[in-house]
């Protein structure tokens, strides 16, 4: 696949935006092009947060999509604003805790993963993110998984062993 | 023969462009005397206002800028980031400093910013011709203000040299007078106490000095002299509002 | 790309600034540029600079005013409200002849209007709202890596004209990530050596007050003032002739030129990848300097082309220039959205193909 277009979209403090930058910087550690636009407004807890991915084997012009090839989305009013972006054959991924009601959409493929329900029972709610990112990643291939492993490793291994255990376990905890 | 009164190195010869009777004149003076006692001249940087006094820098013999009105200390704490070594003060007029220029003049007090004020208050907008000024007294007529300030109107003239004092970054703070040669005698010295505070980066100085505009007040300078010590004194009174720990 | 970072527009431009030269930034909170003045509230004391939040943008761009005039390498920011409370400031910095690197993060207006990316303030960038008659040279980036090369390097190039530089750019740009190779930390002017490269700045004279400076922008003599005006217009004749900056193509063959500055022209091209896709051959003019602005460009559109576009986030701003562009030669249209509404590849493609089937191309 030449480029790579993709919306993870939530609530603020669901560490939407980690997920893509994550995704963002694992692209460049393959020599990729990436580019990563968050929403941004008032400050807000609680608020809705998005942001625009897209990893790319080429230069990439517009950072903006009008049609995706996966949307990752993490409570029902992303669900409800971004499936609509999606190409025909595109991926809806849902975290099904949140989310219970059906995609519109027919000619798309679905995955609900109860990922804060899965968070709760490993013991911290705010890997929510991280078990879905591995499931985006096993699914997608927009990355490679160990380039994400190696940003986890990053991101995590400087603040404590057990954090970055816990999170590297929540990224394989999906299969 | 011995010289009894000279040009100081710190004003540059020729005429100003003041009205008779100005005090404008003396604050120069003052304040460049101080700078050359102290052997400071080639190391100040001054930055002027807009109003009468916006051709300072042709007068006084310093590094100067021109700032836009109100916005000197402003510009001064840019300078003194440069040169935190050098002597920068601002010489502002009433509407400059205490209308337009508030808010610059009260944040860089309040941050403690190392330079010096002199700040002119004449109670009266001098170059645009005599319009009312924050410092305007209750009575006083102005060419918006004709049949004299009326509280109902224009609400109160403002205290400024007290409300810098309230805040914590500015350390000296002195109201003088150029009324009288007593007066005038100790304007020079709480000058030379504003260099010496920067001098030590102790913080913020400001030295208040009520003046007179015989033109737009339209009288005399000897009555204008009058009008500052029986109308202005009482409601600016004379003093040192702030000084550093150890000192009155 | 391995020297390059993931990075975010507002902090690559803080550390472009700085590797550029600045010491001295003077900042004030407005969404969407606020990750600068905090950036550089951390970063720039590390490099021996100073940081100030000001009280205002109008105090802000004073002290930037102060800082400059004294000699040091100054880089300021804000967002179109915030520009707009600068433009007495820029005045006189201009009239002045002082150095300093205006970077704006656009959003919408007019009034508070809102925080999403705009250009309705292309006129308030390139044609001021400062008063009297001056010119600013203003760079248009419409990547990240674009915005730290053209601040990088109107760090110098303000010191060289003496004059403000205005770097436009939007909340996209200031918001996205993109990577990002960071110059090379430009050598440091140590204070004590600013007179010998800046022979105009406040520093004190020192011994000699034969070496006396003063920073000023009054003439009260009307002969001197024209004369004064007549020297800055003549470094603008220059700033015309050596600053254009533009990127072009298609222009040979084009049935239609779409002219877009800033993010919109990276939207417009992968828009003109569509029309390709459907067969329409469509070009590209994308102003790098809007100021100077790159009118001889235009020249360059062939007799094959039937309509030039302005696509712009703005009511038709930067057509105006277009006109001056293209003068009678060709139709021109305008693509637009505003309030931050963002057009889409898909939608300035299908306009502009409305548009070619209207003129009957």
């Amino acid at each position: 696949m030449d480029t790579y277009k993709m919306f993870f979209a939530g609530s603020g403090g669901q560490g939407i935006l980690l997920m893509g930058q994550m995704v963002g910087n694992a692209a460049m550690l393959e020599q990729k092009e990436a580019t990563f636009f968050p929403s941004y407004g008032p400050e807000m807890r609680g608020g809705t947060a998005n942001c625009t991915v897209i990893v790319s084997e080429k230069p990439i012009s517009s950072p903006l999509i009008h049609e995706s090839d996966c949307v990752v989305a993490m409570t029902l009013p992303s669900m409800l604003k971004f499936e609509p972006t999606l190409k025909p054959g595109g991926l809806l991924m849902l975290n099904s805790t949140l989310i219970h009601r059906e995609p519109q959409r027919t000619d798309i493929s679905v995955m609900k993963i109860p990922v804060t329900e899965l968070a709760n029972t490993m013991g911290n709610a705010r890997i929510a993110n991280i078990i879905m990112l591995g499931a985006f990643i096993r699914a997608t291939h927009a990355v490679s998984s160990e380039s994400i492993e190696q940003i986890l490793n990053g991101f995590f291994g400087g603040k404590s062993a057990a954090l970055l255990e816990l999170n590297l376990k929540a990224y394989h905890h999906w299969q | 023969m011995q010289p009894v009164f000279e040009y100081t190195k710190g004003m540059i010869p020729g005429e100003t462009n003041y009205c008779p009777g100005c005090t404008h004149g003396i604050s120069h003076r003052l304040i460049m005397e101080v700078l050359e006692e102290m052997g400071k001249l080639g190391s100040t940087i001054g930055v002027g206002p807009i109003g009468c006094s916006v051709l300072a820098h042709k007068y006084m013999n310093v590094d100067m800028l021109e700032a836009a009105h109100g916005r000197a200390p402003a510009v001064a704490s840019g300078i003194k980031r440069v040169h935190p070594d050098n002597m920068v003060f601002t010489y502002q007029g009433d509407g400059d400093l205490a209308s337009i220029g508030t808010a610059e003049i009260i944040h860089a007090a309040a941050r403690g910013e190392k330079f010096t004020t002199f700040f002119i208050n004449n109670a009266i907008y001098g170059m645009t011709g005599g319009q009312m000024a924050p410092t305007t007294i209750i009575g006083q007529k102005s060419t918006t203000t004709q049949d004299g300030r009326s509280v109902e109107q224009s609400g109160f003239p403002m205290r400024v040299s007290e409300l810098i004092a309230t805040l914590d970054g500015a350390v000296y703070v002195e109201r003088v007078a150029l009324n009288a040669p007593g007066n005038i005698h100790k304007a020079k010295k709480a000058v030379r106490r504003a260099f010496e505070v920067q001098d030590k980066k102790l913080g913020f100085s400001f030295i208040e000095f009520l003046s007179t505009c015989p033109t737009n007040w339209g009288v005399s300078p000897v009555d204008a002299m009058t009008f500052l010590t029986e109308k202005m004194l009482p409601y600016f009174p004379l003093g040192v509002l702030r000084a550093p720990e150890g000192e009155a | 790309m391995s020297d390059k970072i993931l990075l975010k527009g507002n902090e690559a431009f803080s550390e472009a600034a700085m590797r550029g030269g600045c010491r001295y930034y003077f900042g004030y909170p407005i969404t969407p540029q606020n990750e600068i003045p905090e950036y550089m509230s951390r970063e720039l004391p590390k490099y021996g600079g100073s940081f100030i939040q000001a009280e205002s943008e109008i105090c802000a761009i004073n002290m930037a005013y102060g800082a400059a005039a004294a000699g040091g390498r100054v880089f300021i920011t804000s967002s179109s409200p915030g520009i707009a409370l600068m433009q007495e400031g820029l005045s006189f910095l201009a009239s002045a002849e002082v150095p300093t690197v205006l970077l704006a993060v656009s959003r919408c207006g007019p009034g508070i209007g809102g925080i999403q990316p705009g250009q309705a303030d292309y006129f308030q960038a390139t044609r001021g709202g400062g008063n009297g008659d001056y010119k600013i040279p203003v760079f248009a980036p419409s990547s990240v890596q674009e915005s730290v090369d053209l601040i990088y390097e109107s760090m110098q190039l303000s010191d060289e004209w003496r004059n403000p530089f205005f770097i436009f750019t939007d909340g996209i740009l200031a918001q996205m990530m993109e990577p990002v190779k960071l110059p090379e930390k430009r050598p440091d002017i140590q204070t004590k050596d600013i007179r010998k490269h800046k022979p105009w700045a406040l520093t004190g004279y020192g011994a000699d007050d034969s070496k006396r400076n003063t920073v000023i922008s009054l003439r009260m003599q009307p002969d001197a003032l024209e004369t004064h005006v007549h020297k800055l217009f003549e470094k603008y004749a220059h700033a015309e002739k050596e600053l254009v900056r533009v990127e072009s193509f298609g222009l040979e063959d084009a049935q239609v030129v779409i002219v877009a500055y800033g993010i919109v022209a990276r939207i417009a091209k992968e828009a003109i990848e569509i029309l390709a896709e459907q067969g329409i051959k469509a070009g590209l003019i994308r102003p790098i300097s809007l100021w100077p602005f790159p009118y001889s460009e235009f020249k360059k559109i062939s007799n094959k082309t039937k309509v030039v576009i302005s696509a712009e986030l703005s009511m038709g701003q930067l057509i105006q220039d277009v006109q001056l562009g293209v003068g009678d030669r060709l139709p021109i249209r305008l693509v637009n959205r505003t309030g931050g509404m963002i057009p889409s590849s898909l939608e300035i493609a299908q306009r502009t193909k409305k548009i070619l089937e209207e003129i009957g191309g």
